[in-house]
């Protein structure tokens, strides 16, 4: 556990209470409504917001206790914030050297032509901020602080103020920002899909308490927690690539020694890839169906049936290896195949989305 | 030079000292409390902001007569500064410096308080997370975001000083060499029916004062090219 903290923040109509450790690898998901306090957390670890009952502890070193307060400027964090916010008074390249030219060179960790070809910014860097579009905006914001070779990115829902078309141009950035470079990541966010494709590790905050946290997929498929109980309920499965070319325009993957093909991708082969799959994606099945326009049929174990959304379904939960898959029933098929715990069964999955 | 004589030269010497030291003094001293005014949500913020606007509606020699008052002998300030063996303020040079900054006090902290308030508290925090430290977010973020705010600010001030007339005859008597500014030289010589030196001073003050709008115009328009926001 690298990040511990423990802050109270109490103001008008308004109270937060979190006392978390979390990991220093991955991207930790900061999630909750808004008003539930996260981005009030996220500014009480960056130091923006100075709490006086307030702990923060980062790789061993105190950044702030009853004693201690270090500033902002002094904590070697990123933040991205919102709105892109760049200096509206530098061209894109000054706003991304902003910050390098302020860390030591010993120091540096990322070298500016990296950021500038990661991030694809080559044609921007003579641009003034207001010439560029909002998405374009957001990557110069994140180049900016990932210059300052942080060793803890912050990121204050950085495509809640973009359109669909922009979020799909950032996030392979995110992706491969949390795949290649070995840095934790805080991200605040009220939207399920961007957490589903990016996280690792989750804490759910509701009115600024803190009411669970835990690796993703285990919270996702938590009985006691309300994402099992909506119309998207998903769970994200870890699969390995094993045939790019499965012939017929599909890609194989290797979930827990069983095979599952989804539509051709462009991923490298042996990769490990994240897969989400929908409740109401997987049926079941007490034999290997024969003949069926089903192309995955996995092998499961069913750990519990709970009540669904409605009176008519029930939500099962199923073992796969390590994992766990939701699938989405009607009670009337629930009691034709006698559904219970600890039950063989084959899982009939649908459709089957990277992310 | 214009038929101007050396004790005309020196008023306007005068003025133009008077109106750098005044101007440069309050575009420091002013600008914390812009600063505050721009970001503060306490509700003494509208009495601050009337009285740093009272210069605007008050007859010159009302204030005038008020600050003699307070910088001579007698008055608290005056008083005070001679309690302590300094000499006091009235019919002296100093005193129309500080009778000056309150004099263009309005005319410095809007301009600031209306850049201040459009760069905005996002950007600092911003830089603030790159590394830059409270000096450092000053000189490389505010200053250059509220550059059009700081030069506006110090032109009016420094014009407003070059015009003033009423309050500085109160505060500043009329001693050639030492409180003697160009618009009551001017005053003295129409005064006097001596037109001509009133013309030769007034012209310059005329053109002096357009030089000065002109490169503020030309620097304002340049940052507007440049500093694209």
């Amino acid at each position: 556990m690298t990040l511990q903290l423990d802050f109270s923040v109490r103001r008008r109509g308004f109270s937060l209470d979190a006392r978390l450790e979390l990991p220093g690898k991955g991207v930790t998901a900061l999630f909750g409504r808004s008003g539930s306090g996260k981005t009030t957390l996220l500014r009480c670890i960056a130091g923006l917001h100075r709490e006086r009952h307030g702990r923060l502890v980062f790789r061993g070193e105190t950044w702030q206790d009853a004693e201690r307060f270090v500033p902002t400027y002094q904590r070697p964090l990123g933040y991205v914030f919102q709105e892109a916010s760049l200096f509206p008074h530098l061209r894109v390249l000054q706003n991304l050297e902003y910050g390098f030219r302020r860390v030591p060179p010993g120091q540096r960790r990322i070298g500016l032509a990296d950021v500038i070809s990661l991030l694809k910014l080559e044609d921007l860097l003579e641009r003034y901020p207001e010439q560029i579009s909002g998405g374009q905006r957001q990557r110069v914001a994140l180049g900016r602080a990932l210059l300052t070779s942080p060793r803890l990115l912050l990121m204050d829902e950085p495509l809640a103020s973009l359109d669909a078309a922009s979020k799909e141009e950032i996030l392979p950035f995110l992706e491969s920002l949390r795949d290649r470079l070995d840095l934790p990541i805080l991200y605040v966010s009220h939207s399920i899909e961007e957490v589903m494709r990016l996280a690792d590790h989750l804490v759910l905050l509701e009115n600024g308490s803190v009411i669970a946290q835990g690796q993703l997929q285990a919270l996702l498929t938590a009985r006691e927690l309300p994402f099992v109980r909506t119309e998207n309920s998903s769970t994200v499965l870890d699969a390995r690539v094993a045939c790019l070319d499965a012939g017929d325009g599909l890609t194989e993957l290797e979930v827990e020694g069983q095979p599952l093909l989804i539509t051709r991708q462009p991923v490298s082969a042996g990769r490990i890839v994240r897969v989400r799959i929908m409740a109401r994606d997987v049926g079941l099945a007490l034999e290997p169906p024969t003949a069926t326009s089903f192309l995955n049929c996995l092998k499961v174990t069913l750990l519990d049936c709970q009540p669904g959304l409605v009176p008519s379904q029930l939500l099962v939960r199923l073992r796969i290896g390590g994992q766990v898959l939701l699938s989405r029933v009607s009670r009337r098929s629930a009691e034709h195949l006698a559904l219970h715990p600890g039950q063989s069964l084959h899982a009939l999955v649908k459709g089957v989305a990277l992310s | 030079m214009l038929g101007l004589s050396d004790a005309d030269l020196t008023a306007f010497a005068i003025t133009l000292k008077l109106a750098a030291i005044s101007t440069l003094l309050l575009l420091v001293l002013s600008a914390p409390l812009a600063w505050w005014l721009a970001h503060t949500h306490r509700r003494s913020k509208v009495l601050v902001e009337a009285l740093v606007a009272m210069p605007l509606v008050m007859p010159p020699t009302v204030m005038g007569f008020y600050l003699l008052m307070l910088f001579g002998p007698r008055g608290w300030i005056g008083g005070f500064l001679e309690s302590i063996g300094l000499p006091h303020l009235a019919f002296t040079f100093t005193g129309l410096v500080v009778g000056s900054m309150f004099f263009s006090l309005p005319f410095v902290v809007q301009p600031l308080q209306n850049a201040f308030a459009a760069t905005g508290l996002r950007v600092l925090e911003v830089a603030n997370t790159l590394r830059a430290s409270p000096l450092d977010r000053f000189c490389s973020v505010i200053l250059p975001l509220s550059r059009r705010g700081l030069v506006t600010a110090g032109v009016l001030s420094f014009a407003h000083t070059l015009g003033e007339f009423g309050m500085i005859l109160l505060i500043g008597g009329n001693i050639p060499g030492a409180t003697q500014v160009a618009s009551i030289a001017i005053y003295d010589h129409v005064e006097t029916m001596d037109y001509d030196a009133a013309h030769g001073l007034s012209l310059v003050l005329v053109c002096s004062s357009f030089l000065l709008l002109l490169v503020v115009f030309a620097l304002n328009r340049r940052f507007k090219v440049v500093g694209a926001v």
